[in-house]
């Protein structure tokens, strides 16, 4: 099993400061208290398809906690709820799922660059941000999500080579979760271990514990320390396990042995942290208790909240494709022509 | 004639897909998550366990990879039915259809082709994320050397998916997703020979023509049943081939209604149906009785859910178009 043995959890644990221990405990139980709650509103029918990031939240939570609010990140459909960390109210990310565009974030305010679904689309503008901060002699680097499926893609291997080239002060974090819907690791790539893919780059590659939110937090620490001091680009491996379906519409029993679910569960972060830190002496139960209650309270009326959302009009949607909106988009555009009225107007 | 079962439309592919590898050994499928999972629409279910690994194959995440690989698969005498999971997921790809399949034939001088068929479930009106639910047939269309089909209901889709397996230069099949399970009809246990030429009268009219494929045909069907109930008569014609165009079958249309509406749910800047109606306007201008008219999807990205039905023509939509060519 993968991991820190129980002792060395807790050693590590002691090793961080009391609020930094918290920080990232409260940031996982944002999150998991946003999954558990979308999940829910899928099965309501209040939002559509919904990709559960659960068992993620540790590599989740750490990337977002390690950097600075200046740092950019790029997410991909599995961290829709990552720009929650940064301040976004979670009504944002669900009104996305709910398929209205007031779910689309302002990239500016968070730093937070738009979820690109097309898989690794993302990482070459990480790196884009990255070697730009550095031309520009800005001190921030950029992170860029992705899975162990995304190093297949061509826009992978394309943005590590660059950003090892110019030395861009990017993190890729690729949680290897061992599955890419229905395609097991062993389909995706024939190395054992996907850090491997750095060095075909020049770029150091760090392997991690997804589950252990400490460790994925010291790695991104790293990672980004060595990028600020002008080291270039670090690959970091999140090894772990899709511990559920990929998402909503999924079927895993189709496909894996669900009793590989049921051994790898009590890996599942948000527990396991939770015990390491009452182990540790770091928080009593009740307050851990406590935060994870705050954490659900704040999501509690949001299925109403996102039903009572205004709808958006086309003509206005049609309005934010261009900066300045051609004759085909505006509302006389988008109807069909009459001559009855001498065109135009069609009532 | 076998037996007729009531297949859906993806039943129907899986059908047709399991046909083609029983009857050409050369035949083999691939893309991502279609051997165990059976694709994500499952319109390959059970083909893996029914024909092995190495004619059912799950590649990695690599649509650039796979597809480019298709093209050598067919220098060595295989038939790649590729699968591409969704819509937009086709565009890592895009270079390796346009710029290397498209010129196959023409770089050997007309003298070999590539049995290729890229399928794609397309469109939208599923309440699917972000850039699942794009329509690209302008697209493959506008670059040369690529056939351009899309099915619309089990029986064609089933004869056309045979059909294009057969023909021997690439081809992009679109399957219109919202169809995959909206109605069942009798198909045969063996698919006959199809083609990639014709459009389909679905039905007859007089008075104007519905141009229309994929899911569209629905939405103008629902329309023609409300022009009928107004007296007027409405043709069908389900355009099943975005290139080559039917062009005999849509100066029918002309000659014999005097009106034809295109309608596609795909962005209307240089679509489909600004093709149709340049081509009337070349050779048909003298029988219309009133211009060509669209109605489309918009130039726009295609909208998230809750205003994709915005976006989707509708009945009314298309009735008013119609009603502003009756009256011209
Ligand atoms: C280019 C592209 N092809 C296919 C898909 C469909 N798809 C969505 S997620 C996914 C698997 C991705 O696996 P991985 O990179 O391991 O990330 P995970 O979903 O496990 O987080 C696929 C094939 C896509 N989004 N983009
Ligand atoms: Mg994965």
């Amino acid at each position: 099993m993968l991991g820190l043995a129980e002792t060395e959890m807790v050693a590590a644990l002691r090793k961080w400061p009391r609020e930094v221990a918290l920080d990232l405990f409260q940031a996982m139980a944002r999150l998991r208290t946003f999954d558990e709650r979308a999940v829910i509103l899928q099965r309501q029918g209040r939002i559509g398809t919904y990709p559960t990031f659960y068992g993620e939240e540790a590599v989740q939570a750490a990337s977002v906690k390690a950097l600075q609010s200046r740092d950019w990140l790029f997410p991909t459909y599995r961290q829709t709820a990552v720009v929650t960390l940064r301040g976004c109210p979670a009504l944002v990310p669900l009104l996305m799922w709910r398929g209205h565009p007031g779910g689309w974030h302002d990239v500016m305010d968070y730093r937070v660059a738009p979820v690109c679904v097309p898989v690794a689309t993302n990482l070459p503008h990480a790196v884009g941000a990255a070697w730009g901060a550095k031309l520009r002699h800005e001190d921030l680097v950029a992170l860029g999500y992705g899975g162990d499926g995304s190093t297949s893609a061509g826009d992978f291997h394309e943005a590590c080579n660059l950003a090892a080239v110019v030395q861009a002060p990017v993190i890729f974090l690729i949680t290897n979760n061992q599955w890419a819907i229905s395609t097991p690791l062993s389909k995706q790539t024939r190395v054992r271990r996907v850090a491997d893919k750095g060095a075909a780059y020049g770029i150091p590659a760090i392997r991690v514990d997804a589950f252990d939110v400490f460790a994925c937090y010291q790695a991104v620490g790293e990672a980004a320390a060595r990028g600020r001091a002008g080291e270039g680009p670090t690959l970091i491996e999140a090894i772990g396990y899709r511990l559920g379906p990929h998402g909503t519409a999924d079927e895993p029993s189709l496909y894996r042995d669900l009793e590989l679910d049921r051994l790898w569960d009590p890996m599942e972060p948000l527990r396991r942290t939770q015990a390491g830190l009452v182990r540790a002496g770091v928080a009593e139960e009740a307050e851990l208790d406590q935060i994870r209650a705050d954490a659900g309270a704040e999501l509690r009326d949001i299925g109403d909240a996102i039903e009572a959302e205004p709808p958006v009009t086309v003509e206005e949607i049609a309005g934010t494709v261009h900066r300045e909106t051609p004759w085909g988009l505006l509302p006389d555009g988008l109807r069909e022509p009459s001559w009855r009225a001498g065109g135009g107007d069609q009532g | 004639m076998s037996e007729l079962a009531q297949l859906n439309m993806v039943e129907a592919i899986n059908q047709g897909l399991g046909q083609l590898l029983e009857e050409d050994s050369q035949a083999l499928l691939m893309g991502e998550d279609i051997g165990a999972n059976g694709g994500v629409f499952r319109a390959t279910a059970g083909l893996q366990q029914r024909f092995g690994e190495d004619r059912v194959i799950d590649t990695p995440l690599s649509e650039a990879g796979f597809v480019g690989a298709a093209i050598g698969m067919c220098l060595v005498g295989l038939h790649p039915v590729v699968e591409i999971q969704f819509d937009a997921f086709v565009y890592p790809a895009f270079e390796q259809l346009i710029s290397q399949a498209g010129r196959f034939r023409w770089r050997t001088r007309g003298k070999y082709g590539l049995p290729l068929v890229i399928r794609i479930p397309y469109g939208g009106g599923t309440r699917a994320p972000e850039l699942h639910s794009d329509s690209p047939e302008t697209l493959f269309s506008h670059m040369p050397g690529l056939r351009v089909v899309v099915p619309s209901d089990p029986l064609s889709a089933g004869e056309m998916l045979l059909a294009a397996a057969k023909y021997g230069d690439p081809v992009i099949f679109l399957e219109p997703k919202r169809m995959y399970r909206r109605g069942r009809q009798p198909v045969p246990a063996k698919f006959p020979d199809g083609d990639l030429d014709h459009a389909l009268v679905r039905r007859p009219g007089d008075d104007l023509t519905l141009v229309a494929y994929g899911a569209m045909i629905e939405v103008v069907e629902g329309a023609a049943d409300r022009l009928q109930d107004e007296g007027i008569s409405a043709r069908v014609l389900d355009l099943r081939c975005i290139y080559p165009l039917d062009r005999e079958s849509l100066l029918n249309a002309a000659e014999e209604t005097g009106r034809v509406l295109v309608v596609h749910e795909a962005a209307r800047h240089c679509g489909v149906g600004a093709e149709v109606a340049a081509l009337l306007q070349e050779e048909a201008a003298d029988v219309l009785l009133a211009p060509t008219l669209r109605v489309t999807g918009m130039d726009m990205p295609f909208p998230l859910a809750q205003n994709e039905d915005d976006a989707l023509p509708s009945v009314e939509r298309v009735l008013a178009a119609a009603h502003t060519m009756l009256e011209y």
